[in-house]
């Protein structure tokens, strides 16, 4: 008999593949010029030629929404890809080694949490120029903390086990028993963290950008028509829906797709 | 609990000391000389050199780093190059604005979700759990600047009820000051809120589950003592957690928001620093906010221990 999916994983694929397809069609179709600026065209609402309506400079607000989900993808995926590998290594690193390695690793790590996205992304944008990426480097090492905590607890309940201690006495190094044996096993809940960072990234990368400080004015991404909507608001409120409602659906697919995963991977957590 | 206190107050200030450090490092880390920066590519050479002797550039950076760690322990932050004042000041003045903020929200978004959370816990299995942890899933993935947005276009642009906003000051007016904080403090508490119920609601499920609620079921206790006496009180340890979090979240969550709502709190003093590279002002704000979060999550540690006698052994 075929296994149902969980409700929220079938959910949760769904609305991460609407917005991963909505970035692939980006860059082969688009209905408008997302830059175009049309000034007969401002502040309409929904209609046939602007399915999203148009902003304060009368471009086309469905095509910056589709381009929009290009930067959101982009960001996340490099800011976790950082947070995962970095996390991941110092975790393994830590949990292995134990001792004054344990102890100095994760101090290191612990001054991570003292700087949450927003606040690295300050501190960092004040060094160098605010932009993409140090909005990435920002999110990623901010997200360093979860990842490294979460496989630093795997690899030290999975160390001890017999198949551990088997392929020491056959003589394996240690870094071959970390990559072969306990990696391996440590990597379902560093998935679940990886897809339930990813909706924090998400948001983190918006709101950057919504201050300034993330993708770079010129290129359409969902935070940065927030920003511009704000200040037509009362004149056209359409401009302000069409981007928050694309961070909503992404943010919730990937967290819903996290909790599917957790649903699959780990049955026992089941809430 | 006296060495469970001092083990995790030394942790805490190294984790505040080595924020100390990254903070401090980040400016050294500056590309290039600072002090141009500052001045522009044509400053004059005299300018240039007052400019880095205010920065402290002339002396090498391990006697700057003690210099200015000194003046912290003091509360002494430096002078802002953009204010000219001193930064302890401008910081003392912005928080009237952001504490109220983040304690607001924090307080609003834990009596929203912690009823919440324990009702859908108990009515597990009917109707209105799949309908709270969806609405949750929801609330929780929505930004809280575009929910700020919609606020402001519902309550002050449609109904005309609330300032968009704006802040007329504690002493110029404290109801059109909390009038100006009630749109920002919802816009911050709803998303938090949403993510509490969660988290609450599977804490009381948890503890729902253990034999000693069964047998206080058994005696044949009634549901209120149940739940009040028993169960709440073991979910007591998470509930910290969950505040505790609540509580740095929407500390730094304010940051957006403040600038949503143009409110002069911490948050857009540390905006204006970063386009007047105003380092000084910086500094002293973000190593403000990362000792806030070391802070806070040391006082939850320590709730811990007071409230569940077995972690403090551990």
């Amino acid at each position: 008999m075929r296994r149902r999916l969980p409700l929220n994983l079938t959910l949760g694929l769904s609305l991460v593949g609407l917005v991963l397809v909505a970035a692939v069609v980006s860059f082969v179709w688009l209905p408008h010029d997302p830059n175009r600026l049309d000034f007969a065209a401002q502040f309409s609402g929904p209609s046939a030629a602007n399915w999203f309506g148009t902003d304060h400079f009368g471009r086309d607000l469905f095509s910056r929404v589709l381009v929009g989900a290009r930067a959101t993808l982009y960001v996340g995926v490099i800011a976790v890809g950082i947070a995962l590998s970095l996390g991941s290594l110092v975790g393994a690193l830590a949990g292995w080694f134990g001792g004054w390695i344990d102890e100095l690793l994760m101090r290191l790590v612990d001054v991570l949490y003292a700087f949450p996205a927003l606040l690295m992304a300050l501190l960092l944008a004040a060094v160098y120029h605010p932009g993409t990426l140090t909005a990435m480097t920002a999110i990623g090492l901010a997200t360093v903390p979860i990842f490294a905590r979460l496989t630093r607890a795997s690899v030290l309940s999975l160390r001890e086990r017999d198949y551990v201690e088997a392929g020491r006495a056959l003589g394996a190094t240690d870094a071959r028993l970390l990559r072969a044996h306990v990696l391996p096993g440590a990597l379902s809940p560093i998935v679940v963290q990886a897809s339930l960072s990813l909706a924090v990234a998400v948001l983190a990368e918006a709101a950057l950008s919504f201050l300034g400080l993330g993708t770079p004015p010129d290129v359409p991404s969902w935070g940065n028509m927030l920003r511009e909507a704000q200040g037509s608001m009362v004149i056209s409120p359409w401009a302000a829906l069409a981007p928050g409602l694309a961070i909503l659906v992404t943010v919730l697919g990937w967290s819903l797709l996290g909790d599917g995963l957790r649903d699959v991977l780990d049955p026992t957590t089941r809430g | 609990m006296t060495r469970y206190l001092a083990r995790r107050a030394l942790t805490a200030l190294v984790s505040v000391w080595l924020a100390s450090v990254v903070v401090f490092g980040a400016v050294l880390a500056v590309p290039g000389d600072p002090a141009a920066l500052i001045l522009g590519m044509n400053a004059a050479p005299e300018a240039l050199a007052a400019m880095r002797t205010q920065l402290g550039l002339d002396v090498p950076p391990p006697e700057r780093y003690v210099r200015w760690l000194g003046g912290v322990l003091i509360g002494d932050l430096g002078e802002s190059l953009q204010y000219q004042r001193p930064v302890a000041r401008l910081v003392w003045d912005r928080l009237g604005v952001s504490v109220p903020l983040a304690v607001g929200a924090a307080l609003l978004a834990t009596l929203l979700a912690v009823p919440v959370g324990i009702f859908t816990a108990l009515r597990r299995g009917s109707l209105w759990d799949p309908l709270v942890v969806l609405a949750s899933q929801l609330g929780a993935a929505i930004p809280s600047f575009w929910l700020a947005l919609l606020l402001i276009l519902a309550f002050a642009v449609q109904l005309g009820w609330l300032p968009s906003g704006g802040f007329p000051g504690w002493d110029v007016s404290v109801v059109g000051s909390l009038r100006a904080l009630l749109l920002p403090l919802l816009a911050l508490a709803l998303g938090q809120a949403a993510v509490m119920v969660r988290l609450t609601r599977a804490a009381m499920l948890d503890v729902l589950a253990q034999d000693f609620v069964r047998t206080a079921r058994a005696k044949g206790l009634s549901p209120l003592k149940v739940v009040g006496k028993h169960a709440l009180r073991n979910a007591l340890v998470t509930l910290v957690t969950v505040f505790g979090l609540a509580l740095t979240n929407v500390f730094i969550g304010s940051i957006v928001i403040e600038q949503v709502f143009s409110l002069p709190g911490l948050g857009r003093l540390a905006l204006t620093a970063i386009g007047n590279r105003d380092y000084p002002l910086l500094q002293g704000v973000i190593l403000l906010y990362a000792s806030t979060i070391v802070l806070l999550s040391f006082l939850v540690d320590v709730s811990y221990g007071w409230l569940d006698p077995r972690i403090r052994y551990a």
